[in-house]
This record gives structure tokens, sequence and C-alpha cells, in this order.
């Protein structure tokens, strides 16, 4: 029997094979990588009943047109992104099957950054030093070109037709830090400023950092320009030269010499990843103690992730307890002004 | 040195930070190694991963499962049991031989890095062979190491003005360091040597061939010789031979 595999007819500017990374060189100067956005890979493996440590292609920004060579189950997580499978359109946050011959096609994200495309049974991209993710920066993988066949491993699951119900990471919002090993060098008015900024994230921003724009001038640190080189961890919002804030991701450096005002929380960085371009941003200062409970919580969200998932009803003979739905929500009242 | 070091900081909630000076030096990156290589003995079950940086030793835990408190406190009950600065470099170091070309097409900016230094061009790389540089820190870049310590002659700035593009397998100097670069790369460090010795090797079994703690010692080679090495180079060791230190 040959082996299942998308074949790639277009493909957008930056989609790459990842999974949850390849933890363990950081005292060899290689960074974790992985997902940018670790929170949709679980979401996808809880939507097809399987390991969150298969591997992923994640799209930052646009999509492509996928052709199944085999039967294959696929789900879409992550930034939403117009979808469909041959003429019909797909849910996103949701598991489908695709026949052979099916087109896949995902166009441009309407909200959020990076967009995953998961498959029954996960891609088989190539094992490098324990992990298939890659890692552009270190020259580990490489972009997915059009003419690509990405071959699938075996797949036993058989569930398709469920949904996620989607949070609200994808707009920005309060990001949550916490103290590090610089955030005293900061004077304390100048971290209170810190945490009253809005902050727009800025088009420069990629899978190693995320550059953070405002108004008003830039922050400083005490004694930055004798600061040594320190370890930088996932998260770590370095203020380089010119004063602007710069939040580290999955594929930094593993050293820096800037200073770092704070951290951002783990639970937090897939909200940071997916902020768009020009999305709004406030940090909010917690307590290593908050932050614990906040993570342990975390934990148990994305433990549960598969109890979560429902069936998407598509046909509406297949809802039995019809009049029980609130079918009228959001719908323009009789007195209000609809120009308003 | 302060009194006040070793101290214990928390890194996010990714790990835990033990550094031992508040500026660059040489006792305290030998106590971060030496540290760093007791903890590993220790087989903590929080640890996650080790590392050190010039000053520090990092340690990678989830502090939302091991709770700082007491973590921080197996650290300190170590800390305790010896001048962790006095401490010998840890065992299974290497000392590599790597040839290098200085000057010329390959290294254009030898000259002008000895001037900096106050030495002719032959009395530069003179010194820049005879002298073991030690691995004082891996990082930036994948397997990309930071080399100390140079006399203090050649405590020489970076360039204001970046270099494009310098290859990897350059050999850079700056600030009584040289590095070895992984891959291409801009740099304010002066280009003053050129080998063939890739510091990052992908599919290799022993994808990152240096460590921490060990030693180099470089030898000047011949353009031609340096060319016949490239050339033949699959397995990236450009030439390099090591043996054990004791």
């Amino acid at each position: 029997m040959t082996k299942a595999a998308l074949k790639v007819h277009q493909i957008g500017p930056a989609a790459a094979f990842q999974d949850l990374g390849r933890p363990g060189y950081i005292a060899s100067g290689l960074t974790r990588g992985g997902a940018i956005d670790t929170l949709a890979v679980h979401e996808g493996a809880a939507l097809l009943k399987q390991s969150p440590d298969c591997a992923v292609l994640e799209i930052a920004g646009v999509g492509g047109v996928f052709e199944a060579t085999a039967p294959l189950r696929i789900a879409l997580t992550g930034a939403d992104m117009t979808a469909k499978i041959d003429d019909a359109p797909a849910a996103w946050n949701a598991a489908h099957q695709m026949e052979a011959g099916q087109r896949l096609t995902i166009g441009a994200a309407r909200s959020g950054s990076y967009a995953y495309l998961h498959v029954g049974g996960g891609f088989d991209a190539p094992v490098r030093m324990g992990a298939r993710g890659g890692h552009m920066s270190a020259g580990l993988g490489k972009l997915i070109a059009k003419g690509d066949t990405l071959p699938l491993l075996p797949d036993i699951g058989t569930r398709t037709g469920y949904f996620l119900p989607r949070d609200a990471r994808f707009d920005g919002g309060t990001v949550r830090i916490v103290p590090s090993v610089q955030t005293n060098r900061f004077p304390p008015e100048e971290r209170a400023r810190f945490e009253a900024t809005a902050f727009k994230r800025d088009p420069r921003a990629n899978r190693q950092g995320i550059r953070m724009e405002h108004e008003g001038e830039g922050f400083a640190a005490e004694g930055m320009r004798t600061i040594v080189s320190e370890v930088i961890v996932q998260g770590d919002i370095q203020i380089t030269g010119d004063g602007t804030p710069f939040v580290l991701m999955c594929e930094s450096q593993t050293t820096g010499g800037y200073p770092r005002i704070g951290t951002v929380i783990p639970a937090d960085l897939p909200r940071m990843a997916q902020t768009p371009a020009g999305g709004k941003i406030t940090f909010q200062f917690i307590t290593l103690d908050e932050a614990v409970a906040i993570q342990q919580k975390d934990a148990k969200t994305r433990a549960g992730l598969a109890a979560q998932a429902q069936p998407l009803v598509r046909d509406i003979h297949d809802i039995s307890d019809l009049l029980s739905y609130q079918l009228v929500s959001g719908a323009i009242s009789a007195q209000a002004d609809p120009f308003e | 040195m302060s009194s006040t070091y070793p101290t214990i900081h928390t890194v996010g909630l990714s790990g835990v930070l033990v550094t031992f000076a508040d500026a660059l030096d040489d006792t305290a990156n030998r106590a971060a190694l030496a540290f760093r290589a007791a903890v590993d003995a220790e087989g903590w079950d929080w640890v996650h991963e080790s590392a050190t940086s010039l000053i520090s030793a990092f340690f990678r835990t989830d502090l939302a499962e091991y709770p700082a408190d007491r973590i921080t406190g197996q650290l300190n009950d170590l800390l305790a049991t010896r001048d962790w600065f006095a401490a010998p470099l840890p065992e299974g170091r290497k000392l590599w031989h790597i040839p290098a070309v200085f000057g010329g097409d390959l290294a254009p900016q030898l000259d002008e890095a000895a001037e900096a230094a106050g030495l002719s061009p032959q009395d530069a790389i003179a010194e820049l062979t005879s002298t073991r540089m030690r691995v004082i820190t891996i990082g930036f870049a994948p397997g990309q190491p930071y080399l100390g310590t140079l006399g203090e002659h050649w405590n020489i700035p970076r360039l204001g003005t970046l270099s494009p593009n310098i290859p990897r397998g350059a050999l850079v100097a700056a600030v009584r360091q040289l590095c070895l670069f992984s891959n291409n790369t801009p740099t304010g460090w002066r280009h003053v040597g050129q080998t063939a010795f890739r510091t990052f090797r992908p599919t290799s079994d022993t994808p990152f061939p240096l460590s921490p703690g060990d030693e180099l010692l470089f030898h000047a080679t011949t353009p031609e010789d340096y060319k016949t090495i490239a050339a033949n180079n699959n397995d990236g060791a450009g030439g390099a031979t090591w043996e054990a230190l004791s």
C-alpha cells in the first residue's frame, strides 16, 4: 500500500514542519524551537485523538493548496484562515476527512498569525537530532515549496467531524510576565511605565522574536552597557540599545547581552505568538506564586482538551434538540437603531 | 569579588540561574563550569537540562512543577560544600588542534587587529598560535564557541561598522576573546583567521564537537593547504585533531 501524502500545489512563503521542539541543546547554543503556538499543537492532537508529538505544518500568513493522495484525516488549528475542501467550506479548529484527489485550500489569516495543519498519524518529516521540527536559523529543516509531497505516517485513528471552541488569544490583550534576572536593573518607575504602556506588535516579528512598538520614550536599565551576556529563555523581553522591547520566542539565540525587563509566562506565549501585526498588547507583572498557579491550571486545560471536543453539526436534521437552541442570538432587536 | 556572589535567581518559570560574578571573570567562569558538572552529577529529578554562560550556570526546569524554594535550598546546600572559585575544571575535556590561515584574502582583518593590539602581523600570529584558548561558553549560534583569554593588549574594541558577511569557520577577535563562527554572519569582530572547522554538524552523531572547558590551539597553515582541507571536508573536521585533557 502506498503511503498517504499531501501534494503541495501552492504554498505561502513561510510554511514548515514543526513539533514540540528539540530540548536539551541550550549548552550547545541551540534553542528548543518547535511550534511557536504549542497550544495549537495540543488542540490538533485532541481533535484527531493522537499524540501531541506528531509533526504538524506551521503556516505563517497565508496557506496553500494541498491534494490528498489517499483518504486521510486533517485538523486545522491556530490562526483562523479561510479553508475549503474542494468547494465546501471547512470549519476552522476542527477535524475533517479528505478523500483521495480532494484538494484542501487554505487562504489568508482572518485573525492570529500562525495556523497549523495536522494530519492523522502526523507528517513523516525527517528526524534530525531527535525531532522533526524545523529550526531555520540553525539550518535544520526547510520551508515547504510548491511541488513538494508531504508524506504521512500510518494513521491508527478514525475520528473526524469534531471541533474545539476557540479561545481569545488571537487579537492581543494582556500578557502576564514575571520578574527575571535583570528586572531589578530597571528602576520601579520604569517598570511601572512599562506596565502602563499600550504596545503594538510590530510587523517585524518572526519565530526568533517579536518587536513591540509604542509611543513615547524607550525603556532603559541602569548599567545597560556593562551587562554580561546571559542565558535566554523563551518569553524573555529584552530591551535593545534604543529602548525597544523584543519578546524572544522559540527560535531565538541562546544567550544575549541586552537586559531583560521580565519574562512572559509560558501560558501566555500562545497569545504573544498569535497577536497579529498591529495587535495591541499590554504587559502585567505578576508574582512567581501567581504564575505557578496559572501554569498549573493551564497544564490541566491542555490535558483536558480531548474531552472538550464536540461533534460538528453539518445537517439540521441531525440536531435532535433543535428547539433548545437559541437561534436568534445576536440578532438586531426591533428597537435598536441599526445605523448606530 | 563581591561577597554577595554566588546568587540564585529564577529565570521566568523555566529555570534557575546561579551567577558567580557581576563582570566577566575567569575564576567565575571556572566556578560555573565546575558547579554545573557537580549539579549534573547529583542527578536531581528537577534538572531537565543544564548549561553555562560566561559567569553563570543555568538549570532548566518547570517551576510550576518543582517549587523554587526546594530547588534553591538544594543549590545552596551544594554551593556551601566547597570553594567553587578554586574548583578544578571538569573532567572529560579535550585539547583541539585546528589548522587556520591567518591574514591574506582569507582573513583580511589580521593586520588591523595586530595594529590595534600593538603587534606586528608576525607577532600577532605567533601569539594566536601559541595561546591555548579555552571555550568559556557556547552560544548565540549552534555550537559557536567564545574563547578566552588573550593578553591585555588584545582588549581591542568591536568595530563601529559591522562587516556585512564574515564566513562560517572564521576566527574573529575582540575584547581579549576569539570566536569561531558557526554560520556566515555580520559582525563587529575582526576576521583574523579562517578555518574549515564546522562547529555544528547536524547530520553527525556528535553534532556539537566542542564543549565548554575544551581548549583550542590554532596551527598556522598555508592558503593552499587550507583549500585542500576545505575541499575534502565531508565530516566538517577541517583537518582538526584532538587529545584528551586530564
